[in-house]
């Protein structure tokens, strides 16, 4: 009879094989600790510049040509005048367009359209949305290079992120609460109002929440539209210049002088700082407010 | 409690409703308008696209009033700076594009897939609770700063082992970021990889196949159009990743294939032309909008792709 299976065949390409496993299993594995070392590298190169340049009169001055005074605090007041704009505006319209997507909108071409227009609305080059503020709230608008004109362009910029982090945390909340609601009488604002919105909400400000640390460190749209670097006023209303953080930073680091490849290090880890307490905030409220279904 | 209801003995449910009825018209309204102002929220998102589309078309078509087309698609030299003999190619910029995305994928979609089978296939539920989000804090890192650690660490690392390396060069922004779409790459295409069912893995270690096998002639067959499209999406990405090329690429705009030098990509241009002092109205100012016309559809065919791969392509179980 002729062996459907040739036993001694197979002992003896089971080794290798065996070999070949253990060798790509350990070169994916060194491809996947590959990131976290460049990660640890670039942290540990940043903060090993920032060190001596980092201080309290770091935080405190204003931009200067000569690096040992140069500050980030007209930059560090403005991302956070620029948050002022971008999150209420990015989370009310985020939402409201997360809400009627997932609620409201009838399953047609017109709901299907919005759908597809966000998501390739997602994968825009942010430096194209800052042309689109140049053309139209810095020039059309005659915004000028304002706190409203870079905030209006960054809301539009994060949108997309915002509505799909919403419509996820819609969609989790469970139909039987929403059937509960109008059980007792609730109308459908009312149910969305008072119950859906209140569990989605640790869901959609864990999003947003990231979705605005990229705003925070984004710079191209902010170049475009000519945010100016050098700032030595902050802003008073809305309407004023201003700079932010990745401006300053980017601008220090094309300069010619040594010294300011510090200054820049020691600017990038307040930056750091910033998102990495936004994304604990963001962490938290995951863990803390979180329900499952 | 409630003892006043019950008082009156006429008092029924049914009154109870009508006179809350009598109230609610306020309630009523807003029922009504809720829809209505949400709706409008969701139509700012198709304005934002309009916006985009009809700025960069205007404005292209301005930029076209004055520069032949012929001359932006054939012509060899981008030479928007000099008055008089100005030549305006797109292709110096497209190269200098072509060529960080280029060395970008070289970097990103080994590692990248690399690291997806690895978290899908190999790595621990542990592990990958791990791994993961640490990937995540490095696609979190803003661009200024990549580009940053490019210019002033990638670049003279580099330059110790290519001697003839320029300070500005397509080699370490490419490299930087790669680095950067690498938990883009391995996040969408571990997702497609664990979207495969596990009875299809057991099966073909049943047959007594080790778990490289597997990855390599199951799964990853199996997930193919996940995968496809996650690179295509990388590539758009780098395509239009702007401040790494714009601090450490440099910005000569030279139509060559040399790494080691400096080049311009299209997103490099507009942020030169945006920092400088070229005035509103010069046919520089309006050359930013068909460069960034050129990109946006570049993207925006990407993206499209991507989408056509994964639906079309994809494999349902």
């Amino acid at each position: 009879m002729k062996k459907l299976i040739d036993q001694e065949k197979v002992i003896k390409n089971m080794a290798g094989r065996l070999v070949k496993n253990n060798f790509f299993k350990f070169l994916f594995f060194l491809a996947t600790v590959f990131g976290l070392i460049v990660l640890v590298v670039l942290l540990y190169r940043i903060f090993t510049q920032a060190i001596g340049w980092l201080d309290i009169d770091f935080l405190q001055n204003f931009a200067s040509r000569r690096p040992e005074e140069a500050g980030i605090k007209a930059a560090l007041i403005g991302s956070l005048w620029l948050m002022v704009i971008v999150a209420p505006l990015s989370l009310i319209l985020g939402v409201g367009t997360a809400i009627y997507l997932e609620e409201y909108a009838k399953k047609n071409r017109f709901t299907a359209f919005i759908q597809t227009n966000i998501s390739n609305l997602a994968g825009v080059p942010s430096i194209v949305f800052g042309l689109l503020g140049l053309t139209v709230f810095v020039r059309g608008m005659g915004l000028e290079r304002s706190v409203i004109s870079a905030g209006l362009t960054m809301s539009l910029l994060v949108l997309p992120v915002i509505v799909v982090a919403a419509q996820e945390a819609i969609r989790a909340v469970p139909n039987q609460l929403r059937e509960a609601s109008y059980g007792m009488g609730a109308t459908k604002w009312q149910t969305i109002y008072r119950v859906v919105l209140p569990t989605a909400i640790p869901g959609i400000l864990t999003g947003s929440i990231l979705a605005l640390s990229r705003a925070i460190g984004e710079t191209a749209p902010l170049v475009v539209i000519g945010i100016p670097t050098f700032i030595a006023y902050l802003p008073k209303s809305i309407f004023d210049t201003f700079t932010v953080m990745p401006m300053q930073i980017y601008n220090w680091t094309g300069r010619p002088q040594e010294e300011f490849q510090h200054v820049a290090a020691a600017g990038i880890v307040v930056l750091l700082f910033v998102l990495i307490v936004m994304n604990s905030i963001a962490v938290f409220i995951r863990n803390k407010f979180q329900k499952r279904f | 409690m409630a003892v006043t209801k019950q008082d009156s003995p006429t008092y029924s449910v049914r009154e109870m409703i009508k006179e809350k009825k009598a109230k609610q018209s306020g309630l009523m309204f807003v029922e009504k308008l809720m829809p209505k102002l949400l709706l409008l929220t969701a139509v700012i998102s198709i304005l934002t696209t309009l916006g985009i589309l009809f700025t960069l078309l205007f404005e292209t078509f301005t930029f076209f009033s004055r520069v032949s087309i012929v001359e932006f698609l054939t012509a060899k030299e981008w030479l928007p700076w000099n008055e008089e003999s100005g030549s305006f190619g797109v292709a110096p910029l497209v190269t200098g594009t072509l060529l960080t995305t280029g060395i970008a994928m070289i970097v990103a979609i080994p590692i990248g897939l690399a690291s997806a089978i690895y978290l899908s296939e190999y790595a621990s539920d542990k592990t990958r609770r791990i791994i993961k989000p640490i990937l995540e804090v490095l696609a979190g890192i803003p661009t200024i700063v990549y580009g940053f650690f490019a210019l002033t660490f990638v670049t003279p690392l580099l330059k110790q082992i290519i001697p003839d390396l320029g300070i500005f060069n397509a080699l370490s922004p490419g490299i930087v970021m790669g680095i950067m779409i690498i938990p883009m790459v391995a996040s969408l295409s571990e997702d497609a990889m664990s979207s495969v069912p596990n009875a299809i893995r057991e099966g073909a270690l049943g047959l007594g196949s080790t778990k490289l096998e597997v990855a390599l002639k199951v799964v990853l067959p199996a997930s193919a159009s996940g995968i496809i499209a996650s690179f295509v999406l990388a590539i758009s990405r780098a395509v239009g990743e702007t401040m790494i090329v714009a601090v450490a690429g440099g910005s000569s705009p030279v139509l060559s294939f040399d790494v080691t030098q400096s080049i311009q990509t299209m997103t490099a241009y507009i942020v030169q032309v945006t920092t400088g002092d070229a005035g509103y109205g010069t046919t520089i100012y309006y050359s930013i909008y068909a460069v960034g016309m050129t990109l946006f559809v570049f993207t925006l065919a990407m993206n499209l792709l991507a989408q056509y791969i994964s639906r079309r392509f994809r494999e349902e179980y």
